[in-house]
Protein backbone atom coordinates (compact mmCIF):
# COMPACT_ATOMS: atom_id res chain seq x y z
CA UNK A 1 0.00 0.00 0.00
CA UNK A 2 1.61 3.41 -1.05
CA UNK A 3 1.58 6.03 1.53
CA UNK A 4 2.71 8.98 -0.61
CA UNK A 5 0.50 11.33 -2.48
CA UNK A 6 1.76 9.91 -6.15
CA UNK A 7 0.73 11.40 -9.58
CA UNK A 8 -1.43 8.16 -9.43
CA UNK A 9 -3.84 9.84 -6.97
CA UNK A 10 -3.46 13.43 -8.21
CA UNK A 11 -5.16 11.56 -11.56
CA UNK A 12 -7.70 10.05 -9.59
CA UNK A 13 -8.42 13.45 -7.95
CA UNK A 14 -8.64 15.38 -11.69
CA UNK A 15 -11.02 12.39 -12.40
CA UNK A 16 -13.37 13.25 -9.46
CA UNK A 17 -12.91 16.97 -10.69
CA UNK A 18 -14.30 16.12 -14.47
CA UNK A 19 -17.65 14.90 -12.47
CA UNK A 20 -17.63 17.82 -10.02
CA UNK A 21 -17.38 20.26 -13.52
CA UNK A 22 -20.00 17.93 -15.24
CA UNK A 23 -22.33 18.27 -11.90
CA UNK A 24 -21.89 22.04 -11.50
CA UNK A 25 -22.77 22.90 -15.44
CA UNK A 26 -26.01 20.71 -15.25
CA UNK A 27 -26.90 21.83 -11.93
CA UNK A 28 -26.71 25.53 -13.42
CA UNK A 29 -27.91 24.77 -16.58
CA UNK A 30 -31.01 23.27 -15.39
CA UNK A 31 -31.42 25.65 -12.66
CA UNK A 32 -31.07 28.66 -14.96
CA UNK A 33 -33.82 27.63 -17.21
CA UNK A 34 -36.05 26.99 -14.40
CA UNK A 35 -35.57 29.73 -12.38
CA UNK A 36 -35.79 32.16 -15.58
CA UNK A 37 -39.17 30.60 -15.73
CA UNK A 38 -39.84 30.55 -11.39
CA UNK A 39 -38.26 34.72 -11.70
CA UNK A 40 -41.26 35.50 -14.21
CA UNK A 41 -43.68 34.20 -12.97
CA UNK A 42 -42.94 35.09 -9.18
CA UNK A 43 -43.21 38.47 -10.65
CA UNK A 44 -46.64 37.67 -12.93
CA UNK A 45 -49.99 39.88 -12.55
CA UNK A 46 -51.19 36.74 -11.94
CA UNK A 47 -51.67 36.57 -7.92
CA UNK A 48 -52.18 32.70 -7.78
CA UNK A 49 -48.89 32.24 -9.57
CA UNK A 50 -47.28 34.64 -7.39
CA UNK A 51 -48.64 32.39 -4.51
CA UNK A 52 -47.73 28.83 -6.10
CA UNK A 53 -43.74 30.71 -7.04
CA UNK A 54 -43.37 31.25 -3.25
CA UNK A 55 -44.30 28.19 -2.15
CA UNK A 56 -41.95 26.91 -4.46
CA UNK A 57 -38.75 28.56 -3.78
CA UNK A 58 -39.52 28.51 -0.17
CA UNK A 59 -39.42 24.58 0.19
CA UNK A 60 -36.63 24.36 -2.34
CA UNK A 61 -34.73 26.71 0.00
CA UNK A 62 -36.15 26.00 3.24
CA UNK A 63 -35.03 21.93 3.30
CA UNK A 64 -31.50 21.01 3.34
CA UNK A 65 -30.03 20.31 -0.34
CA UNK A 66 -28.77 16.69 1.11
CA UNK A 67 -32.05 15.95 1.78
CA UNK A 68 -33.91 16.79 -1.19
CA UNK A 69 -31.06 14.33 -3.40
CA UNK A 70 -32.17 11.61 -0.49
CA UNK A 71 -35.50 12.06 -1.24
CA UNK A 72 -35.28 12.38 -5.33
CA UNK A 73 -33.14 9.19 -5.41
CA UNK A 74 -34.47 7.08 -2.25
CA UNK A 75 -37.41 8.28 -2.11
CA UNK A 76 -38.98 8.10 -5.93
CA UNK A 77 -37.53 4.26 -5.52
CA UNK A 78 -39.27 3.65 -2.95
CA UNK A 79 -42.97 4.29 -4.68
CA UNK A 80 -41.44 2.28 -6.88
CA UNK A 81 -40.23 4.87 -9.45
CA UNK A 82 -36.69 3.71 -10.46
CA UNK A 83 -34.69 6.43 -11.28
CA UNK A 84 -30.60 6.34 -12.23
CA UNK A 85 -28.30 8.36 -10.21
CA UNK A 86 -27.56 10.80 -12.80
CA UNK A 87 -31.23 11.69 -13.30
CA UNK A 88 -31.88 11.84 -9.71
CA UNK A 89 -28.69 14.52 -9.31
CA UNK A 90 -29.88 16.39 -12.45
CA UNK A 91 -33.26 17.02 -11.06
CA UNK A 92 -32.85 17.56 -7.45
CA UNK A 93 -29.85 19.96 -8.20
CA UNK A 94 -32.09 21.60 -10.85
CA UNK A 95 -34.83 22.19 -8.45
CA UNK A 96 -32.75 23.42 -5.77
CA UNK A 97 -31.13 25.74 -8.02
CA UNK A 98 -33.98 26.93 -9.51
CA UNK A 99 -35.43 28.05 -6.49
CA UNK A 100 -32.48 30.13 -5.31
CA UNK A 101 -31.73 31.43 -8.98
CA UNK A 102 -35.22 32.09 -9.40
CA UNK A 103 -35.30 34.14 -6.30
CA UNK A 104 -31.95 36.48 -7.04
CA UNK A 105 -33.50 37.00 -10.43
CA UNK A 106 -36.95 37.87 -9.00
CA UNK A 107 -35.39 40.60 -6.73
CA UNK A 108 -33.24 41.62 -9.56
CA UNK A 109 -36.47 42.51 -11.54
CA UNK A 110 -38.22 44.11 -8.90
CA UNK A 111 -35.07 46.47 -8.68
CA UNK A 112 -35.77 47.85 -11.99
CA UNK A 113 -38.01 51.06 -11.88
CA UNK A 114 -41.23 50.71 -13.07
CA UNK A 115 -40.78 53.00 -15.50
CA UNK A 116 -39.27 50.45 -17.26
CA UNK A 117 -41.75 47.99 -17.59
CA UNK A 118 -44.57 50.92 -18.54
CA UNK A 119 -42.79 52.47 -21.27
CA UNK A 120 -42.09 48.86 -22.78
CA UNK A 121 -45.62 48.30 -22.19
CA UNK A 122 -46.58 52.06 -23.63
CA UNK A 123 -44.71 51.54 -26.64
CA UNK A 124 -46.89 48.30 -27.21
CA UNK A 125 -44.71 45.35 -26.97
CA UNK A 126 -45.51 41.87 -26.50
CA UNK A 127 -44.97 39.79 -22.74
CA UNK A 128 -42.42 38.01 -24.51
CA UNK A 129 -40.83 41.35 -26.11
CA UNK A 130 -40.33 43.00 -22.75
CA UNK A 131 -38.90 40.36 -20.75
CA UNK A 132 -36.50 40.03 -23.27
CA UNK A 133 -35.35 42.87 -24.59
CA UNK A 134 -36.00 45.34 -21.92
CA UNK A 135 -36.49 43.66 -18.63
CA UNK A 136 -34.34 40.27 -18.31
CA UNK A 137 -31.12 42.11 -19.77
CA UNK A 138 -30.95 45.06 -17.55
CA UNK A 139 -32.10 42.25 -14.33
CA UNK A 140 -29.19 39.97 -15.29
CA UNK A 141 -27.00 42.26 -15.23
CA UNK A 142 -28.29 44.02 -11.73
CA UNK A 143 -28.03 40.23 -10.85
CA UNK A 144 -24.77 39.36 -12.01
CA UNK A 145 -22.41 39.27 -8.37
CA UNK A 146 -25.34 37.36 -6.92
CA UNK A 147 -25.69 34.77 -9.74
CA UNK A 148 -21.62 34.29 -10.04
CA UNK A 149 -21.93 34.20 -6.34
CA UNK A 150 -24.64 32.05 -6.17
CA UNK A 151 -22.45 29.62 -9.07
CA UNK A 152 -19.53 29.30 -6.90
CA UNK A 153 -21.70 27.94 -3.74
CA UNK A 154 -23.07 25.72 -6.32
CA UNK A 155 -20.02 24.09 -7.20
CA UNK A 156 -18.94 23.50 -3.89
CA UNK A 157 -22.38 22.11 -3.46
CA UNK A 158 -22.10 19.39 -6.15
CA UNK A 159 -19.82 17.30 -3.58
CA UNK A 160 -23.40 16.16 -1.66
CA UNK A 161 -23.22 13.93 -4.99
CA UNK A 162 -21.52 11.61 -3.20
CA UNK A 163 -24.33 10.19 -1.70
CA UNK A 164 -25.57 8.80 -4.49
CA UNK A 165 -22.38 6.82 -5.33
CA UNK A 166 -20.82 10.12 -7.06
CA UNK A 167 -16.77 9.91 -7.07
CA UNK A 168 -16.74 13.48 -6.81
CA UNK A 169 -13.21 15.80 -6.28
CA UNK A 170 -14.52 15.85 -2.29
CA UNK A 171 -15.63 12.17 -2.35
CA UNK A 172 -12.43 11.27 -4.30
CA UNK A 173 -10.11 13.28 -2.08
CA UNK A 174 -11.76 11.55 1.31
CA UNK A 175 -10.93 7.95 -0.72
CA UNK A 176 -7.23 9.01 -1.68
CA UNK A 177 -6.56 10.54 2.26
CA UNK A 178 -8.31 7.19 3.62
CA UNK A 179 -5.74 5.39 1.26
CA UNK A 180 -2.70 7.44 2.24
CA UNK A 181 -3.55 9.03 5.82
CA UNK A 182 -2.12 12.24 4.44
CA UNK A 183 -5.29 13.97 5.06
CA UNK A 184 -4.26 17.50 5.22
CA UNK A 185 -1.80 17.19 1.97
CA UNK A 186 -4.62 15.45 -0.09
CA UNK A 187 -7.35 17.97 1.06
CA UNK A 188 -5.29 20.28 0.67
CA UNK A 189 -4.50 19.58 -2.72
CA UNK A 190 -8.65 19.49 -3.29
CA UNK A 191 -8.99 22.66 -1.91
CA UNK A 192 -6.68 24.44 -4.21
CA UNK A 193 -8.51 22.72 -6.86
CA UNK A 194 -11.65 23.66 -5.93
CA UNK A 195 -9.88 27.64 -5.27
CA UNK A 196 -8.61 27.68 -9.06
CA UNK A 197 -12.31 26.66 -10.38
CA UNK A 198 -14.20 28.92 -8.62
CA UNK A 199 -11.85 32.28 -8.32
CA UNK A 200 -11.49 32.98 -12.09
CA UNK A 201 -15.37 32.73 -11.67
CA UNK A 202 -14.93 35.72 -8.84
CA UNK A 203 -12.41 37.17 -10.98
CA UNK A 204 -14.21 37.29 -13.90
CA UNK A 205 -17.41 38.64 -12.48
CA UNK A 206 -15.72 41.35 -10.92
CA UNK A 207 -14.30 42.57 -14.17
CA UNK A 208 -17.69 42.43 -15.85
CA UNK A 209 -19.37 44.23 -12.89
CA UNK A 210 -16.69 46.90 -13.73
CA UNK A 211 -17.48 47.02 -17.41
CA UNK A 212 -21.01 47.38 -16.72
CA UNK A 213 -20.35 50.17 -14.34
CA UNK A 214 -18.43 52.26 -17.19
CA UNK A 215 -21.13 51.46 -19.92
CA UNK A 216 -23.42 53.12 -17.44
CA UNK B 1 -56.78 78.20 -33.61
CA UNK B 2 -56.86 74.77 -35.42
CA UNK B 3 -54.89 73.54 -38.14
CA UNK B 4 -56.74 73.94 -41.84
CA UNK B 5 -54.72 71.39 -43.35
CA UNK B 6 -55.61 68.71 -40.56
CA UNK B 7 -59.77 70.02 -40.01
CA UNK B 8 -59.85 69.39 -43.44
CA UNK B 9 -59.42 65.46 -43.19
CA UNK B 10 -60.85 65.11 -39.75
CA UNK B 11 -63.86 63.23 -39.52
CA UNK B 12 -67.24 62.99 -37.52
CA UNK B 13 -65.23 60.28 -35.08
CA UNK B 14 -63.08 61.81 -32.43
CA UNK B 15 -60.36 60.31 -32.10
CA UNK B 16 -59.99 59.89 -28.60
CA UNK B 17 -63.79 59.37 -26.92
CA UNK B 18 -63.80 59.18 -23.02
CA UNK B 19 -67.37 58.36 -21.85
CA UNK B 20 -68.16 58.55 -17.95
CA UNK B 21 -65.05 56.92 -16.77
CA UNK B 22 -64.57 56.00 -13.33
CA UNK B 23 -61.66 54.61 -11.52
CA UNK B 24 -60.59 53.31 -8.46
CA UNK B 25 -57.75 52.37 -6.02
CA UNK B 26 -59.38 50.48 -3.44
CA UNK B 27 -61.41 53.29 -2.12
CA UNK B 28 -60.29 56.29 -3.64
CA UNK B 29 -61.93 57.36 -6.66
CA UNK B 30 -59.39 58.32 -8.68
CA UNK B 31 -61.77 59.27 -11.80
CA UNK B 32 -65.10 60.55 -11.38
CA UNK B 33 -66.99 60.23 -14.70
CA UNK B 34 -64.55 62.06 -17.24
CA UNK B 35 -65.77 62.66 -20.38
CA UNK B 36 -63.52 63.91 -23.11
CA UNK B 37 -63.67 64.10 -27.06
CA UNK B 38 -60.45 64.50 -28.95
CA UNK B 39 -60.72 65.64 -32.48
CA UNK B 40 -57.51 64.40 -35.06
CA UNK B 41 -54.98 67.38 -34.79
CA UNK B 42 -56.26 68.50 -31.53
CA UNK B 43 -53.96 69.88 -29.04
CA UNK B 44 -55.49 69.33 -25.29
CA UNK B 45 -53.57 70.63 -22.08
CA UNK B 46 -54.34 69.04 -18.81
CA UNK B 47 -53.81 70.65 -15.59
CA UNK B 48 -54.94 70.55 -12.17
CA UNK B 49 -53.78 69.94 -8.47
CA UNK B 50 -51.37 67.46 -7.90
CA UNK B 51 -53.49 64.22 -7.37
CA UNK B 52 -56.22 66.00 -9.74
CA UNK B 53 -56.20 62.37 -11.71
CA UNK B 54 -54.48 64.36 -15.22
CA UNK B 55 -51.80 60.95 -14.87
CA UNK B 56 -54.31 58.51 -14.04
CA UNK B 57 -56.86 60.34 -17.00
CA UNK B 58 -53.65 59.71 -19.78
CA UNK B 59 -52.89 56.67 -18.56
CA UNK B 60 -56.30 54.99 -18.98
CA UNK B 61 -56.58 56.05 -23.10
CA UNK B 62 -53.52 53.64 -23.47
CA UNK B 63 -54.26 51.12 -20.58
CA UNK B 64 -51.62 51.73 -18.25
CA UNK B 65 -54.17 51.84 -16.00
CA UNK B 66 -57.43 49.94 -15.65
CA UNK B 67 -60.89 51.64 -15.20
CA UNK B 68 -63.82 50.19 -13.79
CA UNK B 69 -66.55 52.31 -15.11
CA UNK B 70 -67.35 53.88 -18.25
CA UNK B 71 -66.20 53.54 -22.37
CA UNK B 72 -62.73 54.41 -23.96
CA UNK B 73 -62.11 54.50 -27.62
CA UNK B 74 -59.49 55.55 -29.62
CA UNK B 75 -59.84 55.66 -33.38
CA UNK B 76 -62.99 53.65 -32.92
CA UNK B 77 -61.24 50.73 -30.93
CA UNK B 78 -62.71 49.93 -27.74
CA UNK B 79 -60.23 50.35 -24.76
CA UNK B 80 -61.37 47.80 -22.82
CA UNK B 81 -59.63 44.37 -21.14
CA UNK B 82 -59.53 42.50 -24.17
CA UNK B 83 -55.78 42.25 -24.83
CA UNK B 84 -55.96 42.61 -28.40
CA UNK B 85 -57.82 45.77 -28.86
CA UNK B 86 -55.14 47.04 -25.97
CA UNK B 87 -52.35 46.34 -28.07
CA UNK B 88 -53.74 47.99 -31.29
CA UNK B 89 -54.87 50.99 -28.72
CA UNK B 90 -50.75 51.49 -27.89
CA UNK B 91 -49.29 50.54 -31.49
CA UNK B 92 -51.59 54.25 -32.33
CA UNK B 93 -50.62 56.09 -29.09
CA UNK B 94 -47.21 57.30 -28.23
CA UNK B 95 -46.94 58.80 -24.57
CA UNK B 96 -43.97 60.01 -22.93
CA UNK B 97 -43.15 60.14 -19.32
CA UNK B 98 -41.64 62.07 -17.02
CA UNK B 99 -38.69 59.96 -16.02
CA UNK B 100 -38.07 59.63 -19.78
CA UNK B 101 -38.00 55.92 -19.38
CA UNK B 102 -35.25 55.09 -21.94
CA UNK B 103 -33.98 51.78 -21.75
CA UNK B 104 -30.31 52.02 -20.19
CA UNK B 105 -28.67 48.99 -22.07
CA UNK B 106 -29.45 50.28 -25.30
CA UNK B 107 -27.69 52.84 -27.57
CA UNK B 108 -30.10 55.88 -28.71
CA UNK B 109 -30.47 54.12 -32.18
CA UNK B 110 -31.91 50.70 -30.51
CA UNK B 111 -34.08 52.53 -28.23
CA UNK B 112 -35.27 53.73 -31.34
CA UNK B 113 -35.88 51.08 -33.04
CA UNK B 114 -37.03 48.21 -31.10
CA UNK B 115 -40.72 48.48 -30.65
CA UNK B 116 -41.19 49.20 -34.41
CA UNK B 117 -39.07 45.97 -35.11
CA UNK B 118 -40.39 43.66 -32.23
CA UNK B 119 -44.48 45.19 -32.96
CA UNK B 120 -44.39 46.26 -36.67
CA UNK B 121 -42.63 43.75 -37.79
CA UNK B 122 -40.44 46.63 -39.57
CA UNK B 123 -37.36 45.37 -41.24
CA UNK B 124 -33.89 46.43 -39.01
CA UNK B 125 -32.59 48.86 -42.27
CA UNK B 126 -35.94 50.58 -42.29
CA UNK B 127 -36.95 50.58 -38.43
CA UNK B 128 -33.03 52.20 -38.35
CA UNK B 129 -33.60 54.60 -41.29
CA UNK B 130 -36.94 55.80 -39.16
CA UNK B 131 -35.14 56.16 -35.83
CA UNK B 132 -32.19 58.68 -37.90
CA UNK B 133 -35.14 60.53 -39.26
CA UNK B 134 -36.85 61.03 -36.04
CA UNK B 135 -34.06 61.85 -34.12
CA UNK B 136 -32.50 64.15 -36.63
CA UNK B 137 -36.10 66.11 -36.15
CA UNK B 138 -35.76 66.69 -32.51
CA UNK B 139 -32.15 67.64 -33.05
CA UNK B 140 -30.18 64.79 -31.33
CA UNK B 141 -29.23 62.63 -34.69
CA UNK B 142 -25.32 62.82 -34.34
CA UNK B 143 -26.12 61.15 -30.24
CA UNK B 144 -27.68 57.74 -31.86
CA UNK B 145 -24.62 55.59 -31.01
CA UNK B 146 -24.63 57.01 -27.81
CA UNK B 147 -26.19 55.20 -24.35
CA UNK B 148 -29.44 57.58 -22.37
CA UNK B 149 -27.08 58.07 -19.63
CA UNK B 150 -24.51 59.78 -21.44
CA UNK B 151 -26.69 62.30 -22.49
CA UNK B 152 -28.44 65.27 -20.89
CA UNK B 153 -32.20 64.90 -19.54
CA UNK B 154 -33.54 67.35 -21.64
CA UNK B 155 -31.33 65.28 -24.51
CA UNK B 156 -32.75 62.03 -22.94
CA UNK B 157 -36.75 63.41 -22.73
CA UNK B 158 -36.20 64.66 -26.75
CA UNK B 159 -35.27 60.99 -27.61
CA UNK B 160 -37.96 59.44 -25.67
CA UNK B 161 -40.11 61.63 -27.84
CA UNK B 162 -38.48 60.44 -30.98
CA UNK B 163 -39.10 56.94 -29.96
CA UNK B 164 -42.64 56.99 -28.87
CA UNK B 165 -42.76 58.84 -32.91
CA UNK B 166 -40.84 56.20 -34.43
CA UNK B 167 -44.23 53.62 -33.85
CA UNK B 168 -45.51 56.72 -36.38
CA UNK B 169 -48.73 57.28 -33.91
CA UNK B 170 -51.81 58.78 -34.30
CA UNK B 171 -51.98 60.41 -30.80
CA UNK B 172 -49.30 61.21 -28.37
CA UNK B 173 -49.75 61.62 -25.02
CA UNK B 174 -47.06 63.85 -22.62
CA UNK B 175 -47.25 62.68 -19.16
CA UNK B 176 -45.60 66.20 -17.18
CA UNK B 177 -42.56 65.78 -19.88
CA UNK B 178 -40.76 68.95 -18.25
CA UNK B 179 -41.27 68.29 -14.89
CA UNK B 180 -37.75 66.39 -14.36
CA UNK B 181 -35.70 68.76 -16.37
CA UNK B 182 -33.25 71.31 -15.28
CA UNK B 183 -34.92 74.79 -16.37
CA UNK B 184 -32.58 75.25 -18.72
CA UNK B 185 -32.87 72.07 -20.55
CA UNK B 186 -36.99 73.06 -20.52
CA UNK B 187 -37.50 74.78 -23.36
CA UNK B 188 -35.40 72.41 -25.71
CA UNK B 189 -38.28 69.87 -25.23
CA UNK B 190 -41.10 72.20 -25.06
CA UNK B 191 -39.48 73.69 -28.70
CA UNK B 192 -39.87 70.36 -29.60
CA UNK B 193 -43.45 69.64 -28.53
CA UNK B 194 -44.12 72.63 -30.59
CA UNK B 195 -42.92 72.18 -33.31
CA UNK B 196 -44.70 68.33 -33.05
CA UNK B 197 -47.76 70.53 -32.48
CA UNK B 198 -47.19 72.66 -35.71
CA UNK B 199 -47.15 69.62 -37.73
CA UNK B 200 -50.57 68.74 -37.03
CA UNK B 201 -49.87 65.82 -34.87
CA UNK B 202 -53.20 65.03 -31.92
CA UNK B 203 -51.80 65.72 -28.30
CA UNK B 204 -52.75 65.65 -24.99
CA UNK B 205 -50.13 67.36 -22.56
CA UNK B 206 -50.39 67.10 -18.65
CA UNK B 207 -48.16 69.93 -18.19
CA UNK B 208 -47.81 73.45 -15.98
CA UNK B 209 -45.75 74.84 -18.68
CA UNK B 210 -48.65 77.57 -19.11
CA UNK B 211 -46.18 78.85 -21.81
CA UNK B 212 -46.73 76.16 -23.83
CA UNK B 213 -50.85 75.75 -23.34
CA UNK B 214 -50.82 79.31 -24.47
CA UNK B 215 -49.25 78.99 -27.57
CA UNK B 216 -50.34 75.13 -28.65
CA UNK B 217 -53.41 74.55 -26.73
CA UNK B 218 -56.80 74.28 -28.70
CA UNK B 219 -58.25 73.66 -25.31
CA UNK B 220 -57.03 73.52 -21.41
CA UNK B 221 -58.78 70.86 -19.17
CA UNK B 222 -58.58 71.83 -15.63
CA UNK B 223 -59.11 68.69 -12.96
CA UNK B 224 -59.80 68.65 -9.30
CA UNK B 225 -60.38 65.91 -7.52
CA UNK B 226 -60.66 63.18 -10.42
CA UNK B 227 -63.13 65.44 -12.21
CA UNK B 228 -63.09 68.10 -15.00
CA UNK B 229 -64.03 71.23 -13.70
CA UNK B 230 -63.38 73.43 -16.57
CA UNK B 231 -62.66 73.07 -20.48
CA UNK B 232 -61.69 76.58 -22.59
CA UNK B 233 -59.41 77.89 -24.65
CA UNK B 234 -56.36 79.12 -23.43
CA UNK B 235 -56.87 83.28 -23.93
CA UNK B 236 -60.03 82.58 -22.31
CA UNK B 237 -59.31 79.90 -19.22
CA UNK B 238 -55.80 81.89 -18.47
CA UNK B 239 -57.74 85.67 -18.44
CA UNK B 240 -60.93 84.51 -16.78
CA UNK B 241 -61.11 80.77 -15.17
CA UNK B 242 -64.93 80.18 -14.13
CA UNK B 243 -64.24 77.91 -11.36
CA UNK B 244 -63.22 79.17 -8.09
CA UNK B 245 -60.81 75.89 -7.75
CA UNK B 246 -59.14 76.79 -11.65
CA UNK B 247 -58.96 80.36 -10.07
CA UNK B 248 -57.07 79.35 -6.63
CA UNK B 249 -54.49 77.02 -9.35
CA UNK B 250 -53.98 79.67 -11.69
CA UNK B 251 -53.38 82.40 -8.59
CA UNK B 252 -51.02 79.64 -7.21
CA UNK B 253 -48.92 78.53 -9.85
CA UNK B 254 -48.68 82.06 -12.10
CA UNK B 255 -47.17 83.69 -8.69
CA UNK B 256 -43.72 81.74 -9.09
CA UNK B 257 -44.05 82.74 -12.88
Amino acid sequence: MNTVFSLKDFVFLLAGLKWTILLSAIAFTGGGIVGLIVAVARTAQSAWLRRVMIFYIGVFQGTPLLMQLFVVYYGLGLIGIQVPAWAAVTLAFTLNASAFLGDIWRGAIQALPRGQTEAATALGLPMVSRLRDVILPQALRIAQPATVGYAVQLIKGTSLAAIVGFIELARAGQIVSNQIFAPILVFGVVGAIYFVLCWPLSFYSARLEAKFAASR
Amino acid sequence: MTNDSTSSVATEQPLILMEAVEKWYGDFQALKSVNLSVRKGEKIVLCGPSGSGKSTLIRCINHLEAYQKGRIVVDGVSVTDNHKAIDIVRQEVGMVFQSFNLFPHMTVLQNCMLAPIRVRGTSKSEAEATARRYLDRVHIGNQADKYPAQLSGGQQQRVAIARALCMQPKVMLFDEPTSALDPEMVKEVLDTMIGLAQDGMTMICVTHEMGFARQVADRVIFMADGQILEEAHPEIFFKSPQHPRAKQFLGEILAHH
